[in-house]
């Protein structure tokens, strides 16, 4: 019986966090007007969460594309079409691992320094400091990165796609010596815009809100002490990373079955 | 509310999760007076600088700021109060993302269209005032405990408030820099017409600059008057306090089972 009754109590705390996270989430975006009005504000967490991110985004990506060219022709040989390298590797870097691999690495690097950042705010009174001189932190601090991270998740996720192509032309062309005539024409050929890149770009911006959101409303809710800040910030990791499987799930069920 | 106070603070009551954190304060903060509210860690200091900050909503009672009841405002009436108040806090919380000089220049840069070639004007005045002119382009964490303290002072001032409180301003700092910043809260309020109000437990330093003083024990005015009147006073808790005694009304030990007792049943379960 007791046993049963902290399993609900655990499940109502998690459904209030859920809502309390959810009416933040409002917030932020009410309060957006300042991070539109002062580009210069979001500008500038874009290049934290963007620009600083795309040493990891491109390594991992050719990497990625790599390791794609390596075991896609080893499965096409088997069937005698390697020349659909290139669509293999496309279409699984624009439908499924850009996305899903750069959100990943996202949450990893950007949303727990966001999460670190806000909640070391919080813990150093820099954010009651900013209230008491009347600004608003949700405003000034919060909305600006909230939006720097959901804009650079898809040009990340595109970025990441890209630098895996090429790291499956290097692999699949100009290693093996699969034809680069083949290789590109099939890929031109086989990819839709609508339905691969279009649907890819919508997940990575999904992504960027659920790595986004999470981040900053683990920050602005971390406890005010060094061991609150560094669990929020596993939090974001481990929250983030699992919402975006299973938004994966549900994303590429809605766009992908059935074609 | 009488003519020449700044904050009126009456029957105020403030509990936190069932627990009461003040019980019947009253208090009042005369326009161009600096006034400490002084007593030990935790008795609910702080908590009376976040009631007058609308950081914080009273259980009852009401803090009223040049005549406005502080938790009956809406969230834009709050922030134009408090765009006339500075406050320094504990340690500083500085902007660790940004110079001294932007640290200074935020709320002006904030709160009005001035040109960026006055606000360097008036971010040199604050800074000059506080002795930190020269620290202008150094980061916060090339600064010392004190200076820190300073370009927070220099930021609660940069848009003239009528009122500006100050959280633990002397905790932490060397001799030198406790006497520097002491003199500042003092000509900085008279300077600028405003009122202060300083929560600290550093009894000789605040003493020394202060107009009247409350002292707070378990979440109550226990104490109230001049410096010269508290230095005096034989209250027993204002008494130990001043002068610093280890045991008094505030226990050296914390509440527990009498010393014997707990030794002896030591005994018993060891056998």
């Amino acid at each position: 019986m007791r046993a049963l009754r902290g399993l609900g109590q655990r499940a109502n705390a998690r459904i209030w966090r859920l809502g309390f996270a959810s009416r933040f989430l409002l917030a932020v975006v009410l309060h957006s007007g300042t991070s539109l009005r002062r580009l210069d504000l979001t500008i500038r967490e874009i290049y934290f969460a963007g620009v600083l991110s795309l040493i990891i985004i491109l390594v991992s990506g050719l990497f990625v594309g790599m390791v794609l060219g390596l075991q896609g022709y080893d499965t096409l040989a088997r069937y005698g079409s390697t020349e659909a390298l290139g669509v293999l590797v496309s279409l699984s870097l624009v439908r499924e691992l850009g996305p899903v691999v750069a959100a990943l690495l996202f949450a990893s690097r950007a949303g727990s320094a966001i999460t670190a950042e806000i909640g070391m705010m919080k813990a150093t009174e820099q954010l009651s400091a900013m209230e008491m001189m009347a600004v608003d932190p949700i405003a000034r601090v919060v909305a600006p990165r909230f939006w720097g991270g959901v804009i650079s998740m898809p040009l990340l996720a595109a970025l990441f796609s890209a630098m895996g192509i090429f790291g499956g032309y290097l692999v699949g062309v100009q290693l093996i010596g699969v034809d680069e005539g083949s290789f590109w024409s099939q890929m031109q050929a086989s990819v839709d815009f609508r339905q691969d890149i279009l649907n890819g770009v919508i997940k990575s911006f999904v992504f960027g809100i659920i790595v986004s959101w999470v981040a900053v409303f683990e920050g602005y809710d971390a406890e005010p002490t060094a061991e609150g800040v560094s669990g929020a910030t596993t939090r974001t990791v481990v929250t983030s990373s699992l919402a975006i499987l299973a938004a994966d799930f549900v994303l590429t069920a809605f766009m992908f079955t059935g074609t | 509310m009488a003519q020449d106070s700044l904050v009126e603070i009456r029957d105020l009551n403030f509990s936190y999760d069932n627990r009461p954190i003040l019980s019947g304060i009253n208090m009042t903060i005369p326009r161009g007076k600096v006034v400490a509210v002084m007593g030990s860690s935790g008795c609910g200091k702080t908590t009376t600088l976040r009631l007058i900050g609308g950081q914080l909503k009273p259980t009852s009672g009401e803090v009223r700021v040049g005549g406005q009841v502080v938790h009956e405002l809406d969230a834009d009436g709050l922030y134009n109060l408090r765009r006339r108040m500075g406050m320094l806090f504990q340690f500083g919380a500085l902007f660790t993302d940004m110079s001294v000089y932007d640290n200074i220049a935020f709320q002006m840069r904030e709160h009005t269209d001035l040109p960026e070639v006055m606000i360097r004007d008036l971010v040199l005045m604050k800074l000059h005032a506080v002795g930190l002119r020269g620290a202008q382009g150094l980061m916060p964490a090339e600064l010392s405990g004190g200076m820190a303290r300073r370009v927070a002072l220099a930021r609660a001032i940069a848009l003239d408030p009528m009122l500006i409180m100050y959280d633990e301003p002397f905790a932490g700092l060397d001799p030198i820099s406790l006497s520097i910043v002491g003199e500042l809260i003092r000509k900085l309020n008279d300077a600028l017409g405003a009122s202060s109000i300083v929560v600290t437990h550093d009894v000789q330093e605040s003493l020394k600059i202060v107009d009247y003083v409350y002292f707070v024990s378990e979440g109550k005015i226990v104490a109230e008057g001049t410096a010269e009147e508290m230095k005096n006073s034989t209250v027993p808790y204002v008494h130990q306090f001043v002068w610093g005694e280890a045991d008094g009304p505030v226990p050296f030990q914390y509440p527990a089972r009498p010393y014997g007792e707990e030794l002896m049943a030591s005994a018993v379960r060891r056998g």
